[in-house]
């Protein structure tokens, strides 16, 4: 027994029947390049669904190449963060001291982001961030963490072009709700600033904690004069809000962050989300034959819809992927390899993406709306993100100067100040 | 068995831990430092809960505290890398301390069950503090530390690191060894057996317990530096009242009252939860299963087995000697 503990048992996932079944076949597997990924998700807690999604879309990635990148094989490691951010940090130790994994992957929260991003760099490890949005990893932190590459997205990303679309709708004066915490402050300052860059006016902020599940308080505080409300709600509050706000009979234009009507939120929401736009990098009503492709493979294998928690780590694997085809399946070390990584450039699922030379992704952002139809072939109403507007190759700093852009605080909830709020 | 030979036992196998640890592989040390961490939580809320009679739900607020304290002084002042890291240590303990003395007066008038609530209340203040003081805390997101202090030892390394925790554990089990041994904290016993014949005998049991409350609070202090350190996070997850609950049952399945017991309920409750969870994803309802056996079977703890096993044996003697009795008339 304690010999156990001490040498440590490990827990290595094979990759699927199909390659265990190809190796099996070819006999006594030659001893070819082996890669190692772990990957932290939350299995259980109250965030355990979308972790399911996120090793999923990773996982679909790996199995359709049979564990195989170009030549490596692939051996993928899987812990339960629980969504807490000081256990990220020790599974990761543990995938880096115990399975010396060459890069561990994934961290949903954006404080997990902050919290494994250290690790990182204290571990000599790559880490891959392709959730976690925390702005400050790829902007005014990028260089305290220089192992640290992002295949998905800054909060504020999705968010300074929809600012520029609330204006182009003639909204002049928003409202925002949106839950109390980074993710939050980073998703409305993003909006905000080219909201009002354009002449729009926020003229209210309000900050319903993380988890509420009675707005009540909140609703009726809401502005008038508002032409359109903004909103960003994670989990469980995304069911919430709209049902209420709904049931108070307020019927001003609602727009959201994209979290708020995730594919992954969709099933379980009623027709009083119909009409609501939101902005993300991915929808599953992408209407490219890449995406129908990734939809009905996804939904066929794991019966739902895939959110963007899937496609963003099915990228991410198809990245890692293209590295290795260069380096011949050979591992090229941490610094080569984050190097390697930010020349990739791929036609994705979601569609071009490249990363910046702060290695957060350039892609398109698609204004999506929610509409009840029918979609890729399939013969139900369901509600899907309509993408209604794409705006292409969008950076992390948007129009502005990165020097500029880097100069200003990062978002937070007195950043952009509410100069306009009544 | 004796006192001696017991101690004898407990050296022996904190020599051979100290023996073993080099060879594990980086992962299990970090463990084990952890587990060594958390048996210093959780031997200071056993002089509250196993020898005072108090149970304590809010022993992660000094926890907290001294975590806290450590990573501000550390990130905005550069302060405790380097040789000020003993002084961090001292003002760690000094700050649990001062905080367990404020909530003292709070707590320590209540008893039981509304004791229970007060400290859980208490500790939930902290954890508000650390979510929402955003400008010192860092919220949500905690406060990442810069590093181990480097003072000719550097503590980078996970082996060293490992030794200095050993030695603060060793000092912590000697120490509060030495407090329960004495006539205070004899009293302290007295008070759990019977506070009101303890007060009738002239003690002022209020004081006794408010300085228990402070001791507690400062060794949980002491704790909070150590884990930040460890962990290069300081999160108000580490606040949360899962681990005050945690510290509270370690207590408990290691056996209240005896100090080493919580000893091993800090290893069997970290290992399960941090070793386990890696290899099998139903780890949950092995710890729990644990929890509910213990309690269910062996309401000493853990270090309640030997007595058990004793008390089954005299009993079968019993027994087999009324059986040879009754057969030979």
């Amino acid at each position: 027994m304690l010999r156990k503990l001490i040498t440590g048992r490990r827990r290595l996932f094979p990759l699927s029947a199909v390659a265990l079944g190809i190796s099996l076949a070819s006999g006594p597997a030659v001893a070819a390049e082996e890669l190692r990924i772990g990957f932290v998700a939350p299995m259980t807690g109250i965030f355990a669904q979308i972790g399911k999604d996120m090793s999923n879309g990773f996982q679909m990635y790996v199995d359709e190449v049979g564990g195989n990148f170009a030549g490596a094989k692939v051996t993928f490691i899987l812990e339960d963060g629980q969504g807490k951010p000081p256990v990220n940090v020790r599974k990761a130790e543990k995938l880096v001291r115990q399975d010396k994994v060459h890069m561990f992957i994934g961290g949903l929260l954006a404080s997990t982001g902050y919290a494994l991003a250290p690790v990182s760099t204290r571990l000599k490890t790559v880490y891959i961030s392709s959730i976690a949005a925390a702005d400050d990893l790829t902007q005014r932190e990028a260089s305290k963490y220089p192992l640290v590459v992002r295949t998905g997205w800054t909060s504020s990303q999705p968010n300074h072009p929809f600012g520029a679309w609330a204006c182009e709708q003639g909204y002049k004066k928003v409202v925002t709700v949106a839950a109390d915490y980074a993710f939050g402050y980073e998703t409305v300052g993003g909006f905000q600033k080219t909201f009002e860059d354009c002449g729009g006016k926020v003229i209210q902020k309000i900050w319903p904690p993380l988890g509420t599940k009675d707005f009540g308080p909140f609703i009726p505080t809401i502005k008038d004069s508002a032409d359109a409300i903004f909103t960003l709600m994670v989990g469980p509050m995304s069911l919430q809000f709209p049902k209420q706000l709904a049931a108070a009979g307020i019927k001003k234009p609602v727009m959201g962050g994209g979290t708020s009507y995730d594919e992954f939120v969709l099933p379980s929401m009623g027709d009083e989300v119909v009409g609501h736009v939101s902005a993300l990098q991915y929808s599953a009503a992408l209407d490219t034959p890449k995406n129908k492709a990734f939809v009905k493979k996804y939904r066929e294998k794991y019966g739902k819809v895939p959110s963007y928690y899937s496609e963003s780590n099915y990228t991410t694997a198809q990245m890692i992927h293209e590295v290795m085809k260069k380096t011949g399946g050979k591992w090229p070390g941490a610094k080569k390899f984050v190097q390697l990584i930010s020349e990739v450039q791929l036609d994705s699922v979601r569609g071009p993406v490249r990363l910046d030379d702060m290695r957060n992704p350039v892609h398109n952002i698609y204004i999506r709306k929610v509409e009840k139809k029918k979609m890729h072939g399939y013969d139900q109403e369901e509600l899907w993100n309509t993408v209604i507007k794409t705006y292409p190759n969008v950076s992390q700093f948007w129009t502005y100067k990165k020097a500029d852009f880097l100069k200003q605080p990062v978002y937070s909830r007195t950043f952009p100040p509410c100069k306009h709020c009544e | 068995m004796s006192e001696k030979t017991k101690i004898i036992i407990v050296a022996a196998v904190l020599v051979a831990l100290l023996a073993v640890t080099p060879f594990a592989n980086s992962f299990v040390i970090l463990l084990i430092t952890q587990a060594l961490i958390f048996a210093i939580l959780a031997m200071s809320l056993d002089i509250l809960l196993g020898f005072t009679g108090l149970p304590s739900l809010g022993q992660a607020a000094y926890l907290g505290v001294g975590a806290y304290l450590t990573a501000i002084l550390a990130t905005n002042y550069q302060f405790g890398l380097d040789g000020s890291f003993w002084v961090v240590i001292v003002l760690g303990m000094m700050l649990g301390a001062v905080t367990a003395a404020f909530f003292g007066l709070f707590a320590i008038r209540a008893t039981g069950v509304y004791f229970l609530m007060i400290t859980l209340a208490l500790g939930q203040c902290v954890w508000g503090l650390a979510y929402r003081w955003n400008s010192l805390t860092g919220g949500d997101n905690g406060i990442n530390m810069p590093g181990r202090p480097e003072f000719g030892i550097d503590l980078a390394d996970d082996l060293t690191f490992f030794y200095v925790v050993f030695g603060f554990f060793v000092a912590t089990l000697v120490v509060l060894h030495l407090l329960v041994k004495s006539p205070f904290g004899r009293s302290l016993v007295g008070i759990r057996e019977s506070e009101l014949r303890m007060r009738i005998l002239g003690y002022n049991t209020w004081l006794h317990k408010y300085i228990a409350f402070i001791i507690a609070g400062g060794f949980g202090g002491l704790a909070g530096v150590l884990w930040a350190f460890l962990n290069g996070l300081v999160s108000p997850e580490d606040v949360i009242l899962t681990t005050s609950v945690d510290a509270l049952l370690m207590v408990v399945l290691g056996g209240p009252g005896t100090l080493v017991g919580a000893t091993i309920g800090a290893g069997v409750v970290v290992f399960l939860r941090e070793y386990l969870s890696t290899l099998v994803t139903w780890w949950q309802y092995v710890l729990g299963g644990v929890y509910v056996l213990t309690i269910l079977y062996l309401p000493g703890g853990l270090m309640g087995i030997p007595e058990r096993i004793r008390q089954r044996r005299t009993l079968s003697a019993a027994a087999e000697r009324a059986k040879a009795v009754s057969a030979s008339q």
